[in-house]
């Protein structure tokens, strides 16, 4: 799904990556039925919590990412869907930054998020994540305890005074990542020992505990089973009362369950964004179409 | 004729055969109807002949040559009269060593006792027939092997299939030749290991708190069995391998993760190299650095603050050692570091932490098991480290902890007792086995539960 | 919502602090390299600063005129007449002549000791050589005593002791002046085998015996490595036997050096009775010793070649055997050799196990042979590192230049193969 080898990615200089954007050449889009830029269906919002505009992400010479411009609404649960290797990821991660840690990647054009550019050089990261925490492919707790894993976020964000903060930060969120019941009496057991699911939601906890206000979810149940899946799915609905929440997923039927809204990308372009229904049940894209109707994908 | 002579001989021969074998193969496949008709292609009956010459003949001459000094010498020892046979071992190396100069001419045999000229002359006789008869029994071995080679060239002998069985038992014998040595060492050190402890009980060795070997010249001078207590080279060791460790692990694990985190791919790309020409360097050079630069810097360095440090210190020797084991535990870290998964990274960033958070609270403690295995190898480097300490730790076998005094280890009582003329039998040299045993033992353990932990490290992200 | 913000605030009031923990750590990582290349750099720069006059010889060049009277020598070719002449006198009166002011007998006694003490016997080589010189004139370059070597290179540096007389001194100075006493490359270093003397000391012996000693250590290590890698990666059954011939290679690679020095005093000079301090059995040490870092390396090249390469062959008919010679081992051969060049290199710096078989004994002869009695560079640098004659330090540096030289060139030779030769699949 990532084009991105994540083992190439040592090596981080935060400085270096904002320095220098290199010129994009322009090749012609490779599918003549996309318009480069144009978007059919409602990519705007009333209330937006990211304002993105023009956005191009670039590996090298590869564009991944290519002039999008799209609004996120504020507690509003959107998926991104589309095949493979269609930059639905990359553009995920462009929101809190993650594609910082790889060298080659460059970001061009407007990230706003609350009317403040995500890739100013004065934006600081650190607070940046704080504030859009990110769920992750595959589960990767920690390989410490279950209460060390959700207590890590808050306890080195300097959220808690005390012990007993803590412990009411570490049991809230396990209680809205719905873990509390399974995992109240072995919090002091190893993380990596649980099942895949409640390892995922485990690390849905950890990212609930520093509070942010929106959550990136990077195919969140694609390693999971399907029971697994229904629970955090569920979650993911409790969590849209009080999150901005962006699901990238492949699963189309997880994208009708789940969001408002639903955004079609296509080898690096955005195609469509409409109300989730209004994408499953008559899309206005030709390419959308062809999609959900399992032509390709 | 001289060994060196016959091998290439038996090589010579062996292509000869070759040669041969090839020519007859064809000759034999041409009334059949061309080389298809025979099981295996020519080349297979021709290798088959020179492995054939040469395998059985090397193997001979080899053992020959192994063990022809050892046979020789008892021979000649046994036919001097009764009363002039050698009471110990290094008696008989002296009389054996004043033999063979008196047969190679360096020494009159008019000046030598007629016993010794008339060994010397055995001696001299026993070798050119050996020295023949070897020649003959080699060279006739290598010409009987081909021959029968040469009668087995046959369309129906698959000679392919003996020829590759014969090189992958060679191949076996090469990958077991490990083992051989792992035997070797042990038995190289185990019977005079055991020797020594008949003279020296084993708890005078182990707990003793004197060192010092210098066994008596006269029989009839007072301490003349000298003192086997291994707790002072014990102490110098561990105390030099720890200022070494001391430098050696928060530079070798900073450096690997600065470079691997923080540096730019350019720095990292020239850094990295010119950190690992650290381990390249011969430690005969860090010996010679920290002799004679290191430790009289040290030694003027404390005698301005007002303090006494001996011209060979622990601390010279350990830090130079501690610079050499810094690419070893920085490789190794660098190794364990990256091996920890970018998920765990992500995870972690994702949630807002810095850097510096991530690496000390996330990759860290995830990759401590494989660092500490990591120092574990580094520590048994230390330990067996020799060169550094033999130029510039000392020999002075002082139960200390100050690391501003001269101490000494294993490996220099190991280098010092067994450089030069040593008697075979005196407790003093068989020391040295027993102390190479002890460093064997040692180092042989950190190495198989540091192995043991990096492969469980491993094993755990893979 | 307010929970948010709240949260947010405290995030952001965090930031300095964390950020000064984040440089602080970050600085720690920058000083630790520092140390390290600064190390390097010291180690170097003490090096070169020591070795360079190491380079250099101190000569005296003199018309010495073979008087056969002042010799007491009639017939060169005479070997007793050769054995009680004086081929002192000559140098002596030649030297006078450019410093008259030496007459008494003390004096001229003095002036003879600023040549080096082989400079008569050199003169007797030439005179046996060519009997015809005797009652010429002859311009011969002597070496210079090391007393004066060390004046000449090093008057005023602290590190030196000089040992020449105030008299002698100012002798010296006045031949400097008139060009007599002259410094040049020092082509003995690299002619010559090991001597009581600094001056007249060379390395020629020692890279002769290390250059023989390698030999061995590659003829036997090559092969038997990239033997026993093949049959571990290719042929080794599943078994128990496999297991511990693994483990035992494991652990080899991290015996200590030394222990090969006991393996080859007790088992090839005890048991086999080998001689001592020659290169063959030093060559069979250090192949032990090199052995584990072949396997472990070839073994790796051997497994970079792709699976794809074996069906293909294997898809032809060829039998195991025929793949493993005809596609694996070609294949794989840049990266063996790689690592046989790392191994060698490592052989090549390696001291300790030489000591132990004898390879330490003082050798002036330069090794004919792999029987004869040789030693090594790095013992050599050993044996003058630890001397007590000054002048045998800076030639130990300049030993140890050459060593570094032989080991980098190896090492670049190294890299320069893999980044050339190897295939990436």
């Amino acid at each position: 799904m990532n084009t991105i080898n994540p083992s190439i990615s040592t090596g981080v200089n935060m400085r270096d990556k904002q320095a220098a954007e290199i010129p994009v050449p322009q090749d012609k889009p490779e599918d003549t039925i996309i318009e480069e830029g144009k978007t059919v269906g409602k990519p705007f919002a009333s209330d937006p919590k990211f304002q993105l505009r023009n956005v191009s992400v670039s590996y090298g010479s590869d564009r991944a990412i290519k002039d999008i411009s799209l609004d996120i609404g504020r507690n509003e649960v959107i998926s991104f869907i589309g095949p493979s290797g269609c930059g639905k990821s990359t553009f995920l991660r462009c929101l809190n930054r993650m594609n910082d840690s790889i060298d080659i990647c460059r970001v061009k054009g407007q990230l706003m998020l609350d009317g403040e550019d995500i890739y100013s050089p004065k934006r600081d990261v650190v607070e940046l994540r704080a504030r859009v925490g990110m769920v992750f492919q595959k589960p990767n707790p920690f390989p410490k305890s279950i209460y060390d894993n959700v207590a890590y976020g808050p306890k080195i964000h300097g959220l808690a005074n005390r012990k007993s903060e803590l412990d009411e930060i570490v049991e809230n969120s396990l209680r809205k990542a719905g873990l509390w019941e399974e995992a109240k009496d072995r919090l002091d057991s190893v993380a990596t020992g649980m099942s895949g699911g409640q390892q995922q939601r485990l690390c849905i906890a950890r990212a609930i505990a520093v509070s942010p206000e929106v959550i990136l979810m990077d195919e969140p149940c694609s390693a999971l089973d399907p029971i697994a899946t229904a629970r955090v799915e569920e979650l993911i609905a409790d969590m849209s009362k009080s999150y901005t929440i962006v699901i990238v997923t492949h699963s189309m039927q997880q994208a009708a369950r789940v969001s408002n809204r639903t955004a079609y990308f296509h080898l690096g372009h955005l195609v469509e964004v409409n109300e989730t229904n209004k994408v499953f049940t008559s899309p206005e894209h030709q390419l959308t179409e062809s999609y959900i109707t399992g032509r390709f994908g | 004729m001289q060994t060196a002579n016959l091998l290439p001989l038996v090589l010579v021969l062996a292509v000869v055969a070759y040669g041969l074998a090839y020519m007859r193969s064809r000759a034999v496949a041409a009334p059949l109807g061309g080389i298809r008709n025979l099981k295996a292609l020519p080349f297979y009956y021709a290798a088959r002949a020179a492995l054939w010459c040469a395998i059985p003949a090397l193997i001979v001459l080899a053992a020959w040559a192994g063990f022809e000094g050892k046979i020789i010498q008892g021979i000649v020892i046994a036919s001097l009269p009764q009363e002039t046979w050698p009471e110990s071992a290094g008696e008989a190396s002296l009389i054996l060593s004043q033999i063979s100069n008196v047969a190679a001419g360096k020494l009159n045999p008019e000046f030598v006792p007629e016993h010794i000229a008339g060994a010397a002359s055995l001696l001299e006789n026993l070798e050119s027939q050996s020295r023949n008869f070897k020649a003959i029994l080699v060279i006739l071995i290598a010409i009987l092997g081909a021959a029968f080679a040469w009668t087995r060239v046959a369309p129906h002998i698959n000679a392919r299939k003996n020829v590759e069985t014969t090189l992958r038992r060679i191949f076996f014998v090469c990958a077991a030749l490990a083992v051989l040595t792992t035997a070797g060492i042990v038995f190289s050190v185990i019977f005079e290991t055991v020797r020594f402890f008949n003279r020296v009980p084993l708890s005078e060795f182990l707990f003793g708190t004197t060192w010092s070997p210098q066994t008596a010249l006269r029989a009839d001078q007072v301490g003349a069995e000298g003192a086997f207590g291994v707790i002072p080279l014990f102490t110098g060791t561990l105390l030099i391998s720890a200022i070494a460790l001391l430098v050696a692990v928060p530079v070798g694990l900073l450096s690997a993760i600065y470079l691997s985190e923080y540096a730019s791919r350019r720095v990292r790309s020239t850094a990295k190299p010119v950190l690992e020409m650290l381990a390249g360097i011969p430690t005969v050079v860090y010996g010679f650095f920290a002799a004679l630069t290191v430790a009289p810097f040290i030694r003027d360095l404390a005698e301005m603050v007002g303090l006494e440090a001996s011209s060979q210190s622990a601390l010279a020797a350990g830090l130079v050692m501690g610079i050499m084991i810094v690419p070893f535990v920085s490789s190794l870290s660098d190794d364990v570091i990256n091996a920890v998964p970018q998920t765990m990274r992500d995870g972690s960033l994702a949630l807002g932490a810095t850097q510096s958070e991530t690496m000390k609270k996330v990759i860290f403690p995830a990759a401590l098991p494989g660092i500490i295995g990591g120092i574990l190898l580094a520590a048994s480097r230390a330990i067996g480290e020799t060169m550094i300490v033999v130029m510039a730790a000392g020999l002075a076998a002082n139960l200390t902890a100050n690391p501003l005094e001269s101490v000494t280890t294993v490996t220099v009582q190991i280098a010092t007792l067994l450089v030069g003329d040593q008697e075979f039998d005196s407790a003093k040299t068989l020391s040295a086995f027993a102390l190479g045993m002890l460093l064997f033992i040692v180092t042989l353990l950190l190495n198989v539960v540091a192995l043991k932990i990096v492969r469980k490290y491993r094993e755990q992200y893979e | 919502m307010s929970d948010q913000s709240s949260q947010a605030e405290i995030v952001r009031n965090s930031l300095k602090r964390r950020y000064r923990k984040e440089r602080r750590f970050r600085l720690y990582g920058m000083v630790a390299i520092f140390i390290a290349l600064g190390s390097l750099f010291i180690l170097f720069a003490d090096i070169i600063g020591k070795g360079h006059t190491g380079f250099i010889k101190t000569t005296i060049t003199l018309d010495v005129t073979l008087d056969s009277e002042m010799m007491y020598l009639d017939d060169p070719t005479d070997e007793d007449q050769r054995s009680m002449a004086d081929f002192v006198a000559p140098i002596i009166d030649a030297l006078q002549d450019h410093i008259p002011e030496a007459e008494t007998a003390a004096e001229k006694r003095e002036l003879g000791r600023l040549v080096g003490n082989y400079a008569a016997s050199e003169v007797r080589d030439l005179l046996e050589n060519n009997p015809d010189l005797l009652n010429t004139t002859q311009t011969i370059e002597f070496l210079a005593h090391d007393r004066v070597s060390t004046y000449v290179k090093h008057a005023g540096n602290p590190r030196y002791s000089i040992k020449l007389s105030e008299q002698q001194q100012r002798w010296v100075d006045e031949l400097v002046e008139k060009g007599v006493i002259d410094t040049s490359f020092n082509d003995v270093l690299f002619s010559r085998g090991d001597s009581r003397e600094p001056s007249n000391a060379g390395i020629l012996g020692a890279i002769v015996g290390s250059l023989l000693t390698m030999l061995v250590t590659l003829a036997i290590a090559f092969p038997v490595g990239i033997a026993a890698a093949v049959y571990l990666e290719e042929f080794a059954p599943q078994n128990k036997f496999t297991d511990f011939i693994e483990v035992n290679i494991n652990n080899l690679a991290a015996v200590p050096s030394i222990i090969f020095g006991l393996l080859g005093l007790a088992v090839f000079i005890g048991l086999f009775g080998m001689p001592r301090s020659v290169p063959v059995v030093g060559g069979m040490v250090l192949a032990l010793m090199t052995l584990p870092t072949i396997i472990i390396s070839s073994r790796a090249a051997i497994k970079s070649v792709p699976p794809s390469i074996r069906e293909a062959a294997e898809g032809v008919g060829a039998s195991k055997m025929q793949v493993v010679l005809h596609h694996v081992i070609p294949l794989a051969m840049p990266g063996m050799l790689t690592g046989t060049i790392i191994g060698m290199a490592q052989a090549l710096g390696e001291t300790a196990p030489l000591l132990l078989i004898g390879m330490v004994a003082f050798i002036v002869d330069v090794p004919t042979g792999f029987f004869d009695s040789a030693t090594v560079l790095p013992v050599q640098i050993y044996l003058w590192a630890s001397s007590s004659e000054q002048g045998f330090i800076e030639l130990a540096s300049a030993a140890i230049m050459v060593l570094l030289t032989f080991m980098i060139s190896m090492n670049a030779l190294a890299i320069w193969l893999r980044k050339r030769l190897e295939r990436r699949w």
